[in-house]
């Protein structure tokens, strides 16, 4: 019960303190929605223009009052409203959400379909020539960059197999489910790449730890088959450094989903929030961005809750 | 052995190749075109137009999509000779304080209503009221008042001749609209009486346009044509590789040769109004010295700027890129670079120990600005002029010019058809961008008044050419070069015509096949 209640406690002061951090940030950056919107333009606009421009979008009022009439509205589920698209953030948002979820998930699994059996295998024989293929792959995962790769598989795949689903419009899983994947897998293979790195060295690490226990060992001893001695005893204490590892890496993914998104013209809402700082609409930016915050605390709490289902550990501290 | 983890990589693989050829045997883009002739045309842009409301669009992606949507009184044609558009004919009076302008009958909206002379007074009246902020309100400073004698006759009344007018009307920020409508309503539901209507719209992707058949001109070759946002002007190339995209305008000589490379796409230069060019500001510390300007302008080789930033990819321009009263850039100062005459004119300034410039850069509006800023900071440091480079994210740079907070500043500034619309609102000493010129004099006053007042195109051509060689003497701005840009298609496009003020209007006149 205190422990829900702490917990509740931090998760709304960071999203506070998120929400106050951004809208300095917003304010910080030089050029306003107006000069965003009109460019060298601006320069030829005579005041009373410039009073009109500042009237519509809100920006003669006080900071003070902007930033509590804007928090007061998205407690009551209003995000704000987006001059440029015409539309309610909540709507941009309901739209570009799923799109973004979709293309973390499949990261995720992507980069544990690769990150997990080579850490393993890696980790069957230490020094080995697979050892040093997770190495390579690990070593390439973190360092090459998003935008890099992204572009390198655009082409190739667009010039030799004429293979470019991203540029057609965009559909939705619901649309068009096959199109949906096709569209989702270059986004997804970039990103789940960068990711299936510290989850393969992660893998590596816990299997070996986990093998060199007194356990496995004795079950190894009473006959249990090697293959259901790696998955079940192995793999399976193993898997809480993965989850935390994989939990805390969905963060990151959220980031780095802005530069993909942008590249395969993806439409989620990493390419939300750019669009909105390019554009200087504060709305857009301050909301999305707490969103973002938002399913970044939930997925935290999601991994505390996974850690209490496999390790039974956790769940009696 | 660790199976599991070798049958789920097995998996994976399995899974990545399931994807992919089921792409393969899914084919081209399906043609969403309505029409029973002729495909969609689909055209790749890197951004949506930033507002669907005509008056207040700057943006070039948005003015190229309004363009197709909306109509103006006159238009340009391919060489940009201004045309009749919604208005037939005009015609000054002799004293040329009035312009009559006689309207094209049988034209409607898209939403089916009639246009008429009380359009056209009520936007006229709307551009030319502060309260609405549209940006072409300058353009009809000469304008006293409109009246609407009959339903098919428009009379402005004018301070004076402008021999400007009828091209400045010719800008999609001085669309006609409907007196009955408003901007709200217009932001999402445009009503124009162009070529085409909007069809459908998904915010940030996609924006797609269908055929007006009620259109008054020839009908539009494609059923539609849709602008298709991907963000990225290399990602539009393999777009195009692929088949998706069949249209697109690249600003970057480096993306247009990748396009070129692959051979199946084709990509068309046109050079442009646009120019680049080093704005002096002459209200600034030793740039007030006319000298000091003239040292800056013998010590730049044009051509080497051209050639380090943008792959030679350009001409060297004088001050007027329009065809019809193009600048002569052998005739200033100095034509070639020379150093010698760099350092008299520093000597007669009493500067010949070096003078400092501070100068702002504005970094990802286009793709040449770092490296042409530090090619004039290398050439300039050879003859003791030390550029000093600030480089700014261009909603800074923006700022800083809109305030003309800066000594000097790397630009790449719109070209316009006619000079006065490029040059009367800097260069004149009650123009709305003078303060960001800083420099005006009482003979260039004069001269922009004379070629608004005349209207034979030999005289304006000749009081333009002194224009040109006032801003060269007097160095304000030293004009560097005007690039290209670059049209690409892929096979089966057939009628675009591109245009030096980078304009898609002849969207309308392109099929796909």
């Amino acid at each position: 019960m205190r422990r829900t209640r702490n917990r509740v406690i931090s998760t709304v002061g960071t999203l506070f303190g998120v929400a106050v951090l951004v809208f300095v940030m917003l304010r910080a950056i030089p050029g306003s929605q107006i000069t965003a919107g009109l460019g060298t333009e601006a320069a030829a606009l005579t005041p009373a223009q410039r009073q009109a421009l500042e009237q519509y979008y809100g920006l003669d009022q006080p900071l003070f009052t902007q930033f509590f009439s804007w928090l007061g509205n998205m407690v009551t589920g209003n995000l704000g409203y987006s001059a440029r698209q015409q539309q309610s953030v909540l709507d941009l948002t309901l739209h570009s959400l799923p799109v973004t979820v979709e293309l973390a998930v499949l990261s995720i699994v992507l980069a544990l379909l690769i990150g997990v059996p080579l850490g393993m295998l890696a980790a069957s024989r230490t020094n080995s020539p697979r050892d040093a293929l997770g190495q390579l792959v690990s070593l390439a995962g973190l360092s090459v960059p998003a935008f890099l790769l992204a572009t390198t598989l655009l082409s190739v795949f667009a010039a030799s197999f004429g293979f470019n689903p991203n540029g057609q419009g965009f559909a939705t899983l619901f649309e068009d489910p096959l199109l949906n994947l096709e569209q989702m897998l270059l986004p997804a293979l970039v990103l789940g790449f960068g990711i299936a790195a510290p989850i393969l060295r992660t893998t590596r690490t816990a299997v070996l730890e986990v093998r060199s226990n007194d356990f496995v060992r004795t079950a190894r001893a009473k006959g249990v088959p090697e293959r259901r001695l790696q998955v079940k005893h192995v793999l399976g204490n193993a898997l809480v450094p993965i989850v935390t590892m994989t939990g805390l890496q969905f963060g990151y993914l959220l980031g780095g989903a802005v530069v993909v998104e942008q590249i395969f013209s993806v439409p989620g809402i990493g390419r939300q929030v750019l669009l909105g700082i390019q554009q200087k609409e504060y709305a857009v930016v301050q909301s999305t961005v707490l969103v973002i915050a938002l399913a970044f605390v939930l997925v935290n709490l999601l991994t505390d809750v996974l850690y209490r289902i496999i390790d039974p550990r956790v769940r009696a501290s | 052995m660790p199976r599991g983890a070798l049958s789920a990589a097995g998996v994976a693989a399995v899974l990545s190749i399931a994807l992919t050829s089921c792409s393969s045997s899914s084919g081209p883009a399906p043609s969403t075109g309505g029409g029973a002739s002729g495909k969609t045309l689909v055209v790749g842009v890197t951004s949506d137009p930033d507002t669907l409301f005509p008056w207040k669009a700057t943006q070039f992606q948005a003015v190229n999509v309004l363009q197709n949507l909306y109509g103006t009184l006159t238009e340009f044609d391919k060489d940009l000779n201004v045309v009749p558009g919604l208005a037939e004919s005009w015609q000054a009076s002799d004293d040329g304080k009035k312009l009559t302008l006689k309207l094209r009958q049988g034209v409607t909206f898209a939403d089916g209503s009639a246009f008429d002379s009380k359009d056209v007074k009520s936007s006229l009246d709307k551009i030319m009221d502060e309260k609405t902020a549209a940006v072409a309100r300058a353009s009809l400073s000469s304008v006293k008042s409109v009246e609407a004698p009959d339903a098919g006759t428009v009379v402005l009344e004018l301070t004076g001749p402008d021999a400007a007018l009828p091209a400045n009307l010719a800008t999609v920020n001085m669309a006609m609209l409907s007196s009955d409508d408003t901007e709200d309503k217009l932001n999402t539901t445009p009503n124009g009486t162009g070529p085409f209507k909007l069809k459908n719209r998904v915010a940030s992707q996609s924006i797609t346009l269908a055929k007006n058949d009620a259109y008054w001109g020839e009908k539009p070759k494609a059923p539609a044509v849709e602008f298709r946002v991907i963000p990225d002007e290399s990602s539009i190339v393999s777009a195009m590789q692929s088949g998706n995209v069949q249209l697109a305008v690249f600003n970057d000589p480096l993306v247009a040769q990748t396009a070129q490379g692959g051979g199946t796409i084709t990509v068309a230069k046109t050079p442009q109004l646009n120019y680049h060019v080093l704005q002096l500001n002459a209200q600034h510390g030793d740039l007030k010295d006319v000298n000091v300007r003239l040292a800056i302008q013998c010590a730049i080789d044009r051509k080497q700027v051209l050639d380090t930033a943008a792959l030679g990819e350009g001409e060297v321009t004088g001050p007027i890129t329009a065809p019809l009263f193009k600048s002569d850039p052998n005739k200033r100062p100095c034509p070639a670079r020379d150093l010698a005459k760099a350092a008299e004119y520093l000597g007669k300034a009493g500067k010949s120990g070096g003078v400092t410039v501070k100068t702002i850069v504005s970094q990802g509006e286009y793709a040449t600005s770092v490296n042409e800023a530090q090619n004039l900071k290398a050439q300039l440091a050879e003859a003791k002029i030390n550029l000093d480079l600030e480089v700014l994210e261009s909603g800074a740079f923006v700022d800083r010019w809109v305030a003309a907070d800066f000594d000097a500043a790397v630009a790449l500034n719109g070209g316009r058809p006619d000079p006065d619309g490029s040059y009367g609102r800097y260069f004149t000493s009650k123009g709305n961008l003078n303060k960001v010129a800083g420099y005006s004099s009482p003979e260039l006053d004069k001269l922009f008044a004379d070629g608004k007042a005349t209207t034979e195109q030999a005289a304006r051509k000749a009081i333009y050419d002194q224009v040109s060689a006032k801003l060269e003497e007097n160095a304000p701005w030293i004009w560097l070069f005007s690039g290209y840009t670059y049209t690409a298609t892929t096979a089966g496009v057939q009628g675009f015509v591109p245009m030096a003020s980078g304009s898609l209007q002849f969207l309308r006149t392109t099929s796909v096949s």
